[in-house]
């Protein structure tokens, strides 16, 4: 008898269903005479998607990822991108199997690489310019391609000189994507994009804060396939109904009914970086146990926003609705995404030093009330994976139990599943004293 | 003094770094600040009478480093966390900073200040879209924060005379540097590639206005010297930091001689100048967007073009090199991005080009092989051209 009730979730259908008109979307895009383009899931889709008549992305990170979810495919692209291309095969996972998608001419999803009309990226870490700078020249040389700088500063550093920076490099993204196109950026559809972006953003953190409740109302497993949708275009209306009006009040009616999403809910486990897409068997197995992996800054603020109040604790940033705030124009809609990115994307802030990632996460275990941390060493992203052995010392300066394993998010040649399966074993019965709950 | 007395003066800084900075704290009371990267704005630093030097390793495992950068990080960049985790550093850095570098060096940073003893520390916002119009702007505003937390800090204001006297500390330490590697084109070069890449490694780690005193005397010395070697193949080096001497000095022992270089412990650091403007921190942050990139930042606004290309290309033209060594430090991300891309432009510009991937350690006698073989295909090439 399980200790809590448990069942899925119903709007999952729904999550599934919104991922795959997305792909089929941008696939279909041409056929329909829209318009579709490029970048990645930090990107402000808000702008290009503001464009006149229909416009679709693909956004590079998930779509490397749907790839590493299948071992087979993301061997063969990664195989592609370096044996033909040439690429170091220490370069971010996901931009491997991009490249190799590209050096194939193959859509994960089917048919033929959609090229794009053009590219609206961003760029922070490392590989984000050059990935799409690799790609259009892959594809000819030919795609228009426009890259905007957001590495100004962590969130408790950003006065105007910074908000200002990244507006005026909206503004000629704005001018850009219009001269490219031959299509204006609609005012009303930019400011309902950031009216959008602002509700897939607040609710996805609100969705998360409700699992400081024992039991959790949602593991990490399904939460992946939850963000995920916000990484896709989390100024699309649809997305952000989602989240604001599926989602979060049915999360939140789990936590009133102590809906758990494990029902053998013994130790809550905090975790970090993406997971090994090719192996999330590994927290089915971690279930046998009773542990739940239950919350990561990752996870939480990937495209969450969140904010550090008067007493130091991690809360969701305010809805707009909340601030009181209506927009009244495109700078005031401009002004109001780029606020909202640079101060309430926790996830950045490790760019800028491991003392924030540490301070972020030791907050992160203690409001969630984690029992301990497994921590993936992603040797696919080093955006996600900085300062991870950092955290690790931090994690357990404050006694949490921490394991690690090695692998990488979308590259299964780098992960060893029954070493690791063998490490939590060890972990869990020996540091954690936990007997199985299940076979 | 002769040329080889002045280039064993920088091999000696460069080998003795520590000592060096602790001599010359104790003869001018001042303070030393490790940069992590070459986007440091050394003008300003210099006009603070502090001394820039760069964090550089020391080719030795880095045990130290492993508890807090795990392995899949550059080489490089734990081998500097590893130099200041031994203590190397602990008698004498007063400050350290960042400068929104590469993920790697911002581990090792991240990692530093949390362990390694440094009174001062400091986060330069350097904008990666250096070729937007709109990042000379922001980087000013970068600048006069940093002037001002560097003021607090030392003790000291800034005027402007003293950001006039930085900036041609700096200038004069380029344009000599870059008048010393004019003697590189020659037919037979009167001084190797060690020891130009020294003379750099040596700039990055010396009081500047030492090191040009130096440089001024080499220019003297360099027309009389002649060096009982061939030149061999005329070669280039492209890549990240390389400071791997051993690895140099077996190249030009084989029938090569690296007569240029794009490194940013070689002629990328110095390259570009700051020119003249009356509003001095406006200068400065227009030379730092201007300079040839790390591929990091090198990309177009609006097209997917490299400056740096074009630039080794000339380089190579100009230098009349017959081959190119690409040196990828391992997990280097911002090369590795470009590598592809760079090898097929050199070759396709007739330029052949040979890849080599560097530990902190190198292998040097498997390297010779390959580099031979590279060279003998050069040569090879030659004899049926």
């Amino acid at each position: 008898m399980a200790k809590y009730k448990t069942k899925g979730l119903d709007c999952w259908g729904r999550a599934k269903e919104l991922r795959m008109k997305y792909y089929q979307d941008y696939m279909e895009a041409h056929k329909r005479g829209a318009l579709r383009w490029e970048g990645g899931a930090w990107s402000f889709d808000a702008i290009p998607q503001a464009l006149e008549g229909e416009v679709h992305v693909l956004t590079e990170e998930p779509y490397g990822a749907s790839v590493g979810a299948n071992p087979e495919l993301q061997v063969k692209y990664q195989e592609a991108a370096e044996g033909k291309w040439g690429c170091a095969r220490d370069l971010c996972a996901y931009l491997r199997n991009y490249w190799g998608s590209i050096v194939l001419n193959e859509f994960a999803f089917g048919g033929e690489w959609p090229k794009a009309d053009f590219i609206f990226q961003n760029h922070i870490c490392c590989s984000h310019a050059k990935w799409l700078q690799v790609a259009s020249e892959m594809e000819g040389g030919d795609i228009p391609f426009f890259c905007f700088d957001v590495g100004v500063g962590a969130f408790d550093k950003i006065g105007e000189r910074q908000i200002n920076y990244v507006m005026e490099q909206l503004y000629d993204g704005i001018e850009f994507v219009e001269r490219v196109t031959g299509r204006k950026v609609d005012d009303e559809k930019l400011i309902q994009n950031v009216y959008n972006t602002y509700d897939s953003a607040c609710y996805w953190a609100k969705t998360c804060a409700l699992n400081q409740a024992i039991p959790a109302p949602l593991d990490e497993k399904t939460m992946f396939s939850l963000y995920v949708l916000g990484t896709l275009e989390k100024s699309n209306k649809d997305i952000a109904h989602f989240y604001k009006n599926e989602l979060y009040p049915e999360v939140k009616d789990r936590v009133a009914n102590k809906i758990a999403a494990v029902g053998d809910e013994q130790c809550r486990m905090l975790g970090d970086s993406q997971p090994p897409w090719g192996f999330l068997r590994i927290f089915r197995y971690l279930e046998k146990y009773g542990v739940v992996s239950i919350a990561s800054l990752y996870t939480f603020s990937l495209i969450g926003w969140w904010e550090i109040d008067d007493k130091g604790k991690v809360v969701p940033y305010p809805t707009l609705e909340e601030q009181g705030i209506t927009i009244k124009d495109r700078d005031h809609a401009l002004r109001l995404l780029t606020e909202g990115e640079l101060k309430g994307k926790l996830m950045w802030a490790p760019f800028y030093g491991a003392k924030y990632k540490n301070d972020i996460v030791t907050k992160i275990a203690k409001q969630w009330k984690c029992d301990a941390a497994i921590i993936h060493l992603n040797r696919g992203c080093e955006g996600t994976a900085q300062h991870q052995m950092e955290m690790k010392i931090a994690l357990q300066n404050m006694r949490l139990p921490v394991m690690t394993f090695e692998g990488n998010m979308a590259d299964e040649r780098e992960f060893d599943e029954g070493r690791t399966t063998r490490l939590i074993d060890l972990f869990v019965t020996e540091t954690l004293g936990l007997k199985k709950v299940a076979d | 003094m002769e040329a080889s007395e002045i280039l064993k003066q920088f091999s000696d800084v460069w080998e003795l770094r520590h000592e060096y900075a602790k001599d010359w704290k104790r003869r001018t009371g001042g303070k030393v600040v490790g940069c992590m990267c070459t986007y440091a704005p050394e003008e300003v630093l210099y006009a603070a009478d502090t001394l820039p030097i760069r964090i550089l390793g020391g080719h030795e495992p880095p045990t130290l480093a492993t508890p807090h950068m795990f392995d899949m990080w550059c080489p490089f960049s734990r081998d500097c966390l590893n130099q200041g985790l031994k203590g190397k550093y602990n008698d004498y850095l007063d400050g350290i900073m960042e400068t929104n570098a590469c993920l790697h060096m911002r581990q090792a940073f991240g990692a530093w200040v949390i362990h390694v003893p440094t009174p001062w520390n400091y986060w330069f916002v350097m904008p990666n879209a250096v070729r937007s119009p709109r990042a000379k702007t922001f980087l000013h505003g970068e600048l006069a924060d940093f002037k001002k937390a560097l003021e607090k800090w030392a003790g000291k204001t800034i005027t402007n005379k003293d950001l006039d006297r930085g900036i041609d500390i700096m200038n004069t330490s380029r344009r000599l540097m870059k008048q010393v590697y004019e003697f590189r084109k020659q037919d037979n070069p009167p001084i190797t590639g060690t020891e130009a890449m020294t003379m750099v490694w040596a700039s990055q780690l010396m009081d500047k206005r030492e090191h040009s005193e130096l440089l001024k005397q080499l220019l003297q010395a360099l027309p009389k010297r002649k060096l009982n070697r061939n030149t061999g193949v005329r070669l280039m080096s492209v890549g990240s930091e390389n400071d791997d001497r051993p690895f140099m000095e077996m190249v030009e022992s084989i029938g090569g001689t690296f007569v240029i270089e794009d490194h940013c412990t070689g002629s990328r650091y110095f390259w570009d100048e700051v020119v003249p403007n009356k509003d001095r921190l406006q200068a400065i942050a227009n030379r730092y967007c201007d300079r040839i990139p790390c591929p990091n930042k090198d990309w177009g606004i609006e097209d997917c073009s490299r400056v740096r290309f074009p630039h080794i290309l000339q380089l190579a033209r100009d230098y009349r090199v017959q081959g190119a060594i690409l040196i990828q430090q391992k997990f280097c991300d911002p090369h590795e991005l470009d590598i592809p891309s760079l090898r097929r432009y050199l070759e396709d510009n007739g330029i052949p080009c040979y890849f080599l991937e560097f530990e902190v350690t190198v292998p040097v006698g498997q390297f010779r092989v390959r580099v031979e073989a590279f060279m003998e295909q050069i040569k090879a090439e030659e004899l049926f051209a």
